[in-house]
């Protein structure tokens, strides 16, 4: 393999990992927030504001629908408008985390769904602020979802970031592509398999680890 | 007793008569209480009542009485359709969210399914509606501590919930219902989820707790044994009305109402079932026994059934089945007697009052 070779892969690695990290970060935050959102304003929920629940559920509903090349594209103006350009690395950042950010809003929202009813009308019963019970009611029993959440996040991203390529963002998945068919090197397609293989094995055993550790239930 | 919550402060839910040093007698005032469902479902009808303070007030019924809505009342978890729930002569539904919150901190409660936080210790568990409350950690700390004392858990501080046996997590329950030292405990079917010992020690506890810090307990139930276990007074519940209420020894001696005799069935000694199988309506021609119940309602014989005035029925009775259980100092419960028919006409009616006293049939020869 070439110095340029080695110095590419290297690259290319970094730059998946920019994308997936940022995207993921921002994805996880605007994610929760909407989630505690839809859960709270659900018409059962602790402040119940139907028709603005109903409104945020189709917005999240219409990113969802969208496939992430679709959005990729469309999403052109807005990503210029953000980061000054609709090439490279940040570009792409826009809208994969737009894409992730629908996405893990709903893992999300599952997971707050899931915490048992009994557990919040006990704080009730306790004498708990509305927003003591998502403090520390909805969101810690709800922890366990919300980390697996974003195991499954972190290597959806790793998916989708290979798509990033078509704007230029560089990575992996645009180095496969590239090298691997567009010029016939078998051996670099292959070599970007293992190493995806390799990346998301360790994301999937960490995530486990680590959902594992916050959770107290067994 | 009044035990003032370290926590509530606000000054609007201080009525005159908490500062009066002899409280009223009612501490809970149930005012013509109606809960329709949407759907039209009315699981209550017009429910009046009062709850003594310091006692221990049992609400029984079966599935789907209203006694969960009724309880839920207290502490406004469920919002009657119509009716007020007075509770130290505050109007409770008619409380804004912050006053609401404040007298929440005076009412613990502990529930069938225990709902601790899987995510929390027990100390944190128990810690955290005083910390939410703003009550400084060393201050929590301590009362934590305590708490865990009295309930007899201080070695499981640090353990979370999932490796608690469920007595253990009612412990945890209770420990956190008090952590605002409360004036009313409500417990939700606190023991139904527990196996027979269990359910003792935490009854136990309960009367322990409620005669030591003087707290109005109110729970609900839809097992006798539990109402005779603990309470002082009992409310019947059926279909969303009252079927009867009083002091439980007179409930249980005397029940009213149909629905009350059915929840009273299990623990009372019926007729079994081989000596039901060979009774006959009329005597036998030539010897044979009668079958007697005497009932003990704990009226008649307030400190103790007198065998004399069992043995004054026939002095050859034989005791078949039954028994007496002492409940509130009354002696009360049901005997299966067998009289010989040849020594009975002169006994029936002798002491006892007829509805003590029934004949249910007769058998031939030897019981």
């Amino acid at each position: 393999m070439s110095p340029t070779m080695s110095e590419r892969y290297l690259r290319a690695f970094t730059e998946t990992m920019t994308m997936v990290s940022v995207s993921v970060a921002i994805a996880i935050a605007f994610g929760l927030i909407f989630a505690v959102t839809l859960v709270a304003t659900a018409p059962d929920g602790l402040y119940p504001k139907p028709k603005f629940n109903k409104a945020v559920s189709v917005v999240v509903n219409v990113f969802r629908a969208i496939p992430f090349i679709i959005l990729l594209v469309a999403l052109l103006p807005f990503t210029r408008f953000l980061v000054g350009t609709t090439l490279g690395t940040w570009a792409a950042v826009v809208p994969l985390s737009i894409h992730l950010i629908a996405f893990y809003t709903r893992i999300a929202q599952v997971s707050l769904n899931e915490v048992d009813h009994g557990l919040i009308e006990a704080a009730h019963a306790m004498g708990f602020r509305r927003w003591h019970i998502v403090r520390h009611v909805l969101l810690p029993e709800a922890l366990p979802g919300i980390v697996g959440g974003m195991t499954v996040c972190v290597i959806a991203m790793i998916n989708s970031s290979a798509m990033a390529g078509a704007v230029g963002a560089g990575g992996l998945g645009d180095l496969a592509i590239r090298y691997g068919y567009e010029r016939y090197e078998t051996q670099v397609l292959f070599e970007i398999i293992v190493i995806l293989v390799v990346l998301v094995t360790t994301v999937q055993f960490g995530g486990e680890w680590l959902s594992r550790r916050v959770n107290h239930r067994r | 007793m009044l035990w003032k919550s370290a926590i509530a402060r606000d000054d609007r839910l201080r009525t005159p008569i908490q500062e009066d040093p002899e409280p009223a007698l009612n501490h809970i005032v149930f005012e013509r209480i109606q809960k329709i469902y949407p759907g039209g479902v009315q699981a209550l009808h017009e429910v009046s009542f009062e709850i003594r303070r310091g006692g221990i007030f049992g609400i029984i019924g079966r599935s789907g009485a209203g006694k969960s809505t009724l309880l839920r009342a207290i502490n406004m978890l469920e919002r009657p359709s119509a009716g007020r729930v007075l509770v130290d002569d505050i109007d409770v539904g008619a409380l804004a969210e912050p006053d609401l919150v404040a007298l929440r901190r005076r009412i613990g409660m502990i529930f069938q399914h225990f709902n601790l936080l899987s995510a929390k210790t027990v100390r944190e568990n128990v810690g955290l509606p005083l910390k939410v409350a703003g009550v400084p950690a060393p201050e929590v700390r301590r009362r934590v501590e305590d708490l865990l004392d009295l309930v007899g858990l201080a070695d499981k501080a640090d353990v979370y919930p999932s490796k608690l046996s469920g007595g253990q997590k009612q412990r945890v329950g209770i420990a956190r219902a008090l952590v605002h030292n409360p004036e009313i405990l409500l417990c939700d079917e606190a023991t139904s989820a527990l196996d027979p010992e269990t359910t003792h020690s935490i009854l136990d506890l309960l009367r322990d707790i409620n005669a030591k810090l003087g707290l109005t307990v109110v729970l609900i139930t839809h097992d006798m044994a539990v109402i005779r276990a603990i309470c002082d007074e009992v409310l019947v519940l059926d279909g969303g009305r009252i079927v009867e209420q009083g002091e439980v020894w007179q409930v249980f001696g005397s029940p009213q109402g149909d629905a009350t005799r059915a929840l009273l069935r299990p623990m009372q000694h019926g007729l079994p079932a081989d000596l039901a199988a060979r009774l006959l309506p009329e005597p036998p021609k030539h010897g044979g026994h009668a079958v007697l119940a005497l009932r003990f309602t704990g009226e008649t014989h307030p400190g103790g059934v007198s065998l004399a005035s069992v043995l004054a029925l026939a002095p050859d009775a034989k005791l078949l089945h039954g028994g007496i259980d002492r409940i509130q100092g009354h002696a009360q419960g049901d005997l299966l007697l067998a009289v010989p028919v040849a020594a009975m006409r002169s006994a029936v009616g002798a002491r006892f009052s007829p509805d003590a006293l029934k004949v249910l049939g007769y058998v031939a020869n030897d019981v």
